[in-house]
């Protein structure tokens, strides 16, 4: 048992310290709880899809996809056409989507060509690609666009003529349209929720012992932890007055919800089917799932496909939050906060589960809400909390890639 | 015919034959266009010695088995923060030039040794790590710069503590190296002999120290290591010493730079510094596992011209749009690319 409860506390090193650092810092900033929850709620439900893209190529052991900002790229490039054509309200997005996606299939498809080229060295690969490709994608909407491709409209285009502006807003009632559809107040939706969880939690518990399968005990243990972590939200819900507090002043959007568990759902039945199968083969050894008969680059293909059109979907979802962005710069960061978000839910180069993607953005985007405030209340300056959270992302990503390949270079010389 | 032309393709690249190509006709369009020519000539002449210690710093990381040091922002923060200190100081002149360099140099060995024992525990990603090991400690660095308790009123924020982001040299050792022993051949046409005569230096002392035991050693280190292990010679101290030499490279790098330049430019300034050194290795003709004193040299020629041509004929094209930076992306990323699949097709 102390063994492992060892392996546990090793393999989450990141995550815990990222626990710790959050708490510490929620003290540090004074700020209420219902300010900081309703905030990391509204980057949930926003993140996600971004985050999740991040899975699939990692069982494929293509590790940590930093090509998404290509898929995001594309996103943008839809949502630029949508608002120039001025289509309205959700319409717009869906359309948005549709656009997007055969463009994230194209990026998706020379991705993971240039990743086979390039095998071993894909997370340096696919963060020069993002640059390379934010290159190319400068030259069409800022130089070809108003010269060899026509275009006139003054909304969204810069006074001369060519170009389209830095910052680009979405019409108006395209802004937050997803969420605006159905909202619903958390302590409201908390209830059927934690009801759920409990109904979920028990069958699972009933079907671990009913099966008795090889170290049931560990997985009824775990089933017992959250359980117990479930039932002290539920009393904290109801007794804390600053936590039910801060539940009536959460809402939720229900439809990015949905859509987040659907996403969650559907990377998931991915992975269980044939196709899932084989990203694990060619992910744990990719000379023996070639000699089983399976076509390794082609495969490694799909993967990036399928991680390019969530990434480009969750930029969507991201945008329409937003309301706004940079036209040639919001797609930059795009790769390092997922990837960040995810490393922090405890994933690895070699693992990487929906699960620790939410987890991940949770713990990642409390602390990106009260560094800054942490620092001002802790120094007088905000300024150092930006730097801050500029150092977590970088040092998250440095420290758990570190670690983990380290581990995984000693195992091997072992060997 | 066919086949010597295949060989040609193939020593040189594809996209190295596309730079040439590209630089040839800006060369020849340039004139026809009207510009200046002569003043451009001493731009390029300037950008090349400026960035060329920083590019000669790629060579040791290459030659060690390191791959290319995308860490490079390591060095230029050390040699950011002598200079710091020698503006602190209150030095001027060749004692502040010399002063930047010699407070960084020592800095530099400690973070480059202790950074090459990171890199020996993950060999095989370190191009991955070593980026971002860059980005975190320039972002690690800003917290530094803010809180640096600096008294002189030159390089501190005008309110406040704190390095300012640009600390600018003039008085003190702006462009000592480029003024050193000018030439000028006309009014607009002036060529910097004392750049050249430092970057030369400094290639001269990595060529010798190439050809020394120690270099021969740590090349063999990088090439075969598997062989190298086996006769003795210990992988993991070479490729420390590598990443010590280029992150030394680096460090004076950017401290001959800044003077050229002007400016010491703090926070966030240092972070992408490494892809410009190894694009322009790159397009000399390294790879990612075999990097020559020719490579560094002719790479840094090529790209900087091709910056500083760039420019102004982009502006007549483009007057309002950055033409100029995006093609610097397109290159710069785009043969960083070629290289790493290039790297792979090896295996």
């Amino acid at each position: 048992m102390k063994e492992y409860g060892k392996k546990i506390l090793r393999e989450n090193v990141v995550t815990i310290v990222f626990a710790v650092l959050c708490v510490l810092g929620f003290i540090a900033s004074g700020q209420t709880f219902s300010y900081v929850l309703s905030e990391v709620a509204s980057r949930l439900f926003r993140n996600f899809g971004l985050v999740f893209s991040l899975v699939i190529p990692v069982i494929a052991g293509i590790g940590l996809n930093f090509g998404i900002v290509l898929g995001a790229m594309a996103a943008q490039a839809a949502l630029i056409f949508v608002t120039h054509w001025r289509i309205q309200g959700i319409m717009a997005l869906i359309i948005a989507a549709a656009i997007c996606t055969p463009l994230a299939i194209l990026f998706g498809f020379l991705l993971g060509k240039l990743f086979n080229k390039t095998k071993g060295q894909e997370m340096i690969t696919g963060m020069i690609a993002g640059y390379f490709a934010n290159g190319l994608y400068q030259m069409f909407f800022l130089v070809l666009i108003g010269t060899l491709i026509p275009l006139t409209d003054e909304r969204i285009m810069i006074y001369t003529g060519v170009g389209i502006k830095d910052t680009l807003k979405l019409e108006d009632s395209v802004i937050n349209a997803l969420d605006n559809i159905w909202k619903v107040r958390l302590d409201i939706l908390s209830r059927p929720l934690f009801e759920a969880a409990a109904v979920i939690l028990i069958l699972l518990a009933a079907g671990t012992i009913r099966k008795k399968a090889p170290g049931w005990k560990e997985k009824l243990a775990a089933y017992g932890v959250y359980g117990a972590g479930l039932a002290a939200a539920v009393l904290l819900c109801i007794f804390n007055p600053s936590v039910s507090f801060a539940m009536k002043f959460t809402t939720v959007p229900m439809v990015p919800m949905i859509l987040m568990i659907l996403i969650g759902l559907l990377v998931n039945s991915i992975l269980r089917t044939k196709l899932g199968q084989d990203f694990r083969a060619i992910g744990s050894n990719m000379k023996v799932a070639a000699s089983a008969g399976i076509n390794v680059d082609k495969t490694r293909i799909t993967a990036i496909i399928l991680s390019t059109i969530l990434a480009a979907w969750g930029q969507i979802i991201f945008l329409q939050n937003i309301g706004n962005f940079t036209t040639y710069s919001s797609h930059e960061k795009v790769g390092l906060f997922a990837v960040a978000a995810i490393l922090v839910g405890g994933a690895s180069t070699k693992k990487a589960t929906i699960r620790q993607g939410v987890i991940g953005i949770i713990l990642f985007h409390t602390l990106f809400v009260i560094a800054p405030l942490a620092g001002k209340a802790l120094l007088n300056d905000a300024a150092y909390g930006e730097y801050f959270r500029e150092a977590i992302s970088y040092g998250v990503i440095t420290l758990s890639l570190v670690l983990h390949i380290s581990s995984r270079v000693r195992k091997k010389v072992r060997k | 015919m066919n086949k010597r032309m295949k060989k040609i393709v193939n020593t040189f690249g594809v996209p190295r034959l596309i730079i040439m190509g590209y630089l040839l006709v800006l060369l020849i369009a340039m004139p026809f266009m009207g510009l200046q020519m002569e003043m451009l000539y001493t731009q390029a002449f300037g950008r090349i010695g400026m960035y060329g210690v920083l590019v000669l710093a790629m060579l040791p990381a290459i030659e060690s088995g390191i791959k290319m040091n995308m860490a490079l922002p390591l060095g230029v923060l050390c040699g950011l923060f002598g200079g710091a200190m020698s503006l602190e100081a209150g030095l001027d002149g060749w004692g502040g030039f010399a002063g930047a360099i010699a407070i960084s140099i020592p800095i530099a060995v400690v973070v480059g040794i202790l950074y090459g024992i990171i890199l020996n525990k993950i060999k095989g990603s370190e191009m991955m790590i070593a980026t971002y090991s860059g980005y975190t400690a320039v972002a690690v660095m800003c917290i530094v710069w803010m809180a640096l308790p600096v008294r002189n009123a030159e390089i501190r924020w005008p309110q406040g503590n704190g390095v300012r982001s640009i600390v600018t040299l003039t008085g003190k050792y702006e462009k000592i190296l480029d003024h050193f022993l000018e030439i000028s051949i006309t009014d607009e046409l002036i060529f910097p002999t004392g750049l050249f005569l430092f970057f030369g230096g400094a290639c001269l002392l990595v060529w010798l120290f190439m050809r020394s035991r120690t270099g021969i050693l740590m090349k063999t280190a990088g090439s075969n290591p598997v062989l190298a292990e086996a006769t003795g010679i210990s992988v993991n101290k070479m490729r420390i010493l590598g990443m010590t030499i280029s992150t030394v490279l680096g460090a004076v790098g950017i401290i001959v730079y800044a003077q050229s330049y002007g400016f010491f430019q703090y926070y966030m300034a240092p972070l992408n510094m490494a892809f410009i050194a190894v694009a322009a290795i790159l397009i000399g003709g390294a790879t990612v596992g075999k990097a020559t004193i020719f490579n560094v040299v002719l790479g840094t020629i090529l790209y900087q011209s091709i910056m500083t041509f760039t420019l102004p004929i982009a502006n007549v094209i483009m007057p309002e749009g950055n033409l100029s930076e995006i093609v610097r992306i397109i290159i710069q990323n785009g043969i960083i690319l070629y290289a790493l699949t290039k790297a792979g097709e090896h295996r």
